[in-house]
């Protein structure tokens, strides 16, 4: 037991921890950033790791990378409770929780199919981000209800 | 009004409708001031999809401030055809106009297509998304007949497509207006509208039957029920007759009611209606000339 819960937390040296991600959500995260595994990066994805705050918790690492406040700040859309953790030489060097941005861009499709994002149009999706959902910049639709669906990275 | 683009009504403050609607005023008043207002304008139409009266009335506008129009003409005769996308339409044809007016099928495609040019883009309706100057041309028409405060506005028919619908309710917020919304449970206000509407604070009603608030009503605004809407034509009839109107149904109306439309009917208001004085949708279209003609002078560059 102690094995595994070391092999689970365990250190690394350089690099992002995401933490207190929804559990099960931690694929999408690393859809959001773009980590696919074609790249070197060293990433571990810890899923439904129990956790005193949420219950369960995903987390992920991703060793070599420290990513920044804009490119995490989109993943409040599917992980609102995150926090991250830049480490630098085995320590953390800052600490946060992801902040709504005002807009998500190309992130996730417009569920309307009859919205100009979803034609061959040389656009990105773009989505307002309200208190409580999601609304397309373009057409008005709102989302609020499986957003994690809708990631078309 | 600052505003380069004008593609939704959520972008109109109450201040921007009022210079609209006050500019209208005049252009009604005294017509042949304006009319070399704008000699060497271009306005360029971009029409998608079918139109009569948004078309003709941008058109007799431009020309009535002295300008005129380059016309794309019908899809299937242009470069669309070729599989051309909206945003390369818009890049080539403002080179040809100053500015644009777009009717297009896609929702947010007029938001989409501004983003691309640097000359005035109006959108004439997009899909079931927004009609901005159908609502200009509303709202004009409301405060000669019934003024803008303090007034109980209904809204019936289609209101989950009618992009008229979406853009009207958007932009009475601004004012002091009732809105009761009337239609079938099928086709009630959809998500987007619903949260404006919450979000802005203002009453509003919701019933099956225009009988429920009939009689409170200061203007009625009608529009149709599409047969495409429904899954087979007898419960199309069946749901849409509930939402016919006739000289009877207003009886129960207040003498001062005023009945819009946007037009085309088809029968959702019986002719027996048009002897009344209630109605008010011939001059509705009517004044879509001086406030398209007030739109386009304000964005043009006419004294602000």
């Amino acid at each position: 037991m102690s094995n595994d819960h070391e092999m689970r937390v365990s250190k690394i040296e350089r690099g992002t921890v995401i933490d207190h991600i929804t559990s099960g959500q931690a694929l999408n995260v690393l859809a959001i950033l773009g980590i696919d595994g074609t790249e070197n990066d060293v990433v571990s994805v810890g899923m439904h790791v129990p956790s005193d705050r949420l219950g369960r918790k995903d987390v992920v690492k991703v060793e070599g990378r420290e990513l920044s406040q804009s490119e995490l700040d989109v993943l409040s859309v599917v992980a609102p409770a995150a926090t991250i953790n830049i480490i630098r030489s085995y320590e953390v060097r800052r600490k946060h929780r992801v902040e709504r941005p005002a807009q998500v861009t190309d992130v996730l499709a417009c569920p309307n199919p009859d919205c100009i994002t979803t034609e061959s149009e040389p656009v990105d999706s773009r989505f307002d981000v309200l208190e409580d959902g999601l609304r397309c910049t373009y057409c008005d639709t709102i989302i609020r209800d499986n957003i994690a669906g809708r990631i078309h990275v | 009004m600052d505003h380069d683009h004008i593609t939704s009504a959520r972008q109109l403050s109450r201040a921007d409708i009022e210079t609209v609607l006050d500019r209208a005023r005049s252009i009604a008043d005294d017509p042949s001031a304006f009319a070399d207002r704008h000699p060497d304008a271009l306005l360029g139409l971009l029409f998608f999809e079918p139109s009569t009266r948004t078309k003709m009335s941008f058109s007799a506008a431009i020309k009535r401030l002295g300008g005129d129009i380059v016309d794309m003409g019908p899809v299937d005769s242009s470069s669309v055809k070729k599989g051309e996308s909206l945003a390369d339409t818009v890049r080539v044809i403002e080179g040809y106009a100053d500015a644009l007016v777009l009717r297009h099928p896609s929702e947010g495609s007029a938001g989409m297509a501004s983003e691309f040019v640097d000359v005035p883009l109006i959108n004439g309706g997009d899909g079931a998304g927004q009609h901005p100057t159908q609502t200009l041309l509303d709202l004009y028409t409301i405060n000669e007949n019934a003024g803008l405060d303090d007034i109980t506005v209904g809204l019936m028919g289609d209101l989950k497509y009618g992009r008229t619908v979406h853009s009207l309710a958007h932009a009475l917020t601004n004012f002091d207006v009732r809105q009761e919304f009337i239609s079938p449970d099928s086709l009630s206000l959809p998500r987007k509208v619903r949260y404006d509407l919450t979000d802005s604070g203002v009453e509003v009603g919701e019933h099956t039957a225009l009988s429920a608030v009939l009689d409170r009503l200061d203007v009625l605004y009608v529009t149709r029920i599409q047969k495409e809407r429904f899954p087979d034509e007898s419960e199309y009839r069946a749901v849409a007759g509930e939402y016919q109107i006739d000289a009877g149904t207003l009886a129960d109306a207040a003498d001062d009611l005023t009945v819009m439309h946007p037009l085309p009917r088809v029968d959702e208001i019986a002719y027996d209606v048009d002897d009344t004085d209630h109605a008010r949708y011939f001059q509705q279209a009517h004044n879509g000339v001086p406030v398209r003609m007030a739109l386009l002078d304000v964005l043009l560059g006419g004294a602000r």
